[in-house]
């Protein structure tokens, strides 16, 4: 493949594959794509910490965690199509919940108009970006309950003993060793973003420009004119995630430090 | 200190994933309960519409005989190799968990890409049927799952002691493998097999660009002709999917069988 991405259609080598990426709608392919799942990374790693970290915490029954955990690890597999569709059932055009909101609070959530978003809509980005979330938030739980559980409570009661408030705790102790992680976590779950297709090709029906959306189509049959620049797609990818991985590693290390 | 009663602000957030993780589930069982008519509670019929398909049994029996020899593969390729590079090769080790990283890494449709591409001047058994092309892709698929799992299961047990005892009881090579190692590694084969069965009961970009009809394609194309049946379809997969990691957490409470339970087919 990487080979492949260097090929002209006819034969003999060529950069022009790789050059077409910096048009549209490849560039803007790789515009959104990233956005996604620069997006859904960054929300899906803040709630996955605040959902782990209230399921982790003292007070919360032990017995919990471990449905959570069970839990993490059905939804985060529940990807692709039958996702996407559990989606449309619910709060698509004739979804369950928006039917029932409609009837019931006389509220349609795609006629509203909102502040900030305008009108909400399933099938384009920001739709794909909320049913990302229903694998980006567990695969979150999955990693970061390790890392939460490394927060040890000695520290905490040290601090409180030393008569830190419990946002200098965080602010010192807590964000400090967590950092590593929460940020290898987010690389993580970029990269998982940035890989799926069955979801949004589903959702979408190939309406939202993705990168993986892309080069479906050239196997899908709706263009073939140069199977190379499909090749030359997946090489931006994987250049897109060598880069990511590059970073990944040394937060790795960093954050095996705290690893008991 | 510690606290008594769950925290407040714990209540919510959970409350909060509750309603998240659950409405849609909720949402898709209730869709597949509703009359075509009227759109209203409460019918069985596009469950049966679906279990009286013959595609959908199918495109299951592709789905399960095609996990099952990825399955089989997996575990013929990397239970001997990983045997070795634990008895013999120990420096091996890293090599291996680099390379297991690579298909976890690489998303599945840039995978696609390379293998169409590497096997373009296969014979054509080989792409006629499922089982050539397709098994090939999901086998490198499974790799890393698989290889977590196993090598968890080989670092449990105390393989050279195990290998030892057996050679000097007179076993040989196949008789040692066969009846002492894989008997202790059992667990950590099956969550590796459930992963890997997880992972193909799912997977549908690879199967769809390379057109071969499996049972997410089914999905798919149940999803473009009908909404009731596809929530009915919907609520049977989660099923499946419900079934293999429960199973997997069965297998888990043994020992050595501890491993990344974040398969997926995005």
């Amino acid at each position: 493949m990487l080979v492949g991405a260097f090929k002209a259609a006819h034969g003999g080598w060529t950069v022009g594959n790789v050059r077409d990426l910096v048009r549209q709608p490849y560039i803007g392919a790789y515009e959104t794509s990233i956005k996604i799942s620069l997006a859904t990374a960054l929300v899906g790693a803040l709630l996955g910490l605040g959902i782990a970290y209230a399921a982790i915490r003292d007070g919360t029954p032990r017995w919990f965690r471990g449905i959570l955990t069970t839990f993490s690890g059905v939804a985060a597999n529940f990807g692709g199509i039958p996702l996407a569709f559990a989606f449309i059932a619910s709060v698509g055009n004739v979804g369950i919940v928006t039917k029932f909101l409609v009837q019931h609070l006389h509220w349609n959530i795609y006629s509203t108009n909102y502040p900030i978003f305008g009108h909400f809509t399933l099938f384009g980005t920001f739709g794909v970006g909320v049913v990302y979330m229903y694998f980006q938030i567990p695969l979150m739980i999955l990693v970061v309950a390790p890392a939460l559980d490394g927060l040890r409570r000695e520290w905490r009661e040290a601090a409180s003993n030393l008569g830190a408030s419990s946002w200098q705790f965080w602010r010192h102790v807590g964000a400090p060793v967590l950092a590593p992680s929460f940020l290898g976590a987010v690389i993580l779950l970029f990269g998982n973003a940035f890989a799926a297709y069955a979801t949004a090709y589903s959702l979408t029906a190939g309406s939202v420009n993705l990168v993986p959306i892309q080069i479906g189509y050239y196997y899908s049959g709706n263009v073939l004119d140069n199977p190379h620049l499909a090749q030359a797609l997946a090489f931006g990818m994987f250049v897109v995630l060598a880069v990511m991985m590059a970073i990944y590693i040394p937060l790795q290390r960093r954050a095996a430090r705290w690893a008991r | 200190m510690t606290r008594k009663w769950i925290a407040p602000s714990a209540v919510i957030w959970l409350l909060l994933a509750f309603a998240y993780f659950v409405i849609p589930l909720l949402g898709s069982f209730l869709f597949s309960l509703n009359k075509l008519a009227t759109g209203t509670c409460c019918t069985v019929h596009w469950y049966g519409t679906i279990l009286h398909s013959g595609a959908f049994w199918q495109s299951l029996k592709v789905s399960l005989l095609l996990a099952l020899e990825t399955i089989a593969i997996s575990l013929a390729l990397f239970v001997p190799t990983i045997y070795l590079v634990h008895l013999k090769m120990p420096k091996l080790r890293p090599v291996l968990a680099f390379l297991a990283l690579i298909p976890f890494v690489v998303p599945p449709i840039v995978m696609v890409v390379g293998l169409l591409n590497f096997y373009k001047g296969a014979p054509i058994w080989f792409y006629d049927q499922p089982w050539g092309f397709l098994a090939t892709a999901y086998v490198i698929l499974a790799f890393p799952y698989m290889f977590f799992s196993l090598d968890a299961g080989f670092r449990s047990i105390d393989v050279h002691t195990l290998t030892e005892a057996s050679q000097s009881l007179g076993a040989s090579w196949p008789t040692t493998l066969g009846r002492v190692i894989l008997p202790n590694i059992r667990s950590a084969a099956l969550a590796g097999s459930f992963l890997t069965l997880a992972i193909v009961m799912g997977e549908f970009t690879i199967a769809s660009l390379s057109a071969f009809h499996t049972f997410p394609i089914y999905i798919q194309s149940v999803n473009e002709s009908e909404a009731y049946g596809a929530a009915a379809v919907t609520v049977l997969s989660f099923g499946i999917t419900w079934v293999a990691m429960l199973s997997l957490l069965f297998v888990g409470r043994k020992r050595g069988a501890r491993a990344a339970v974040i398969a997926g087919a995005r």
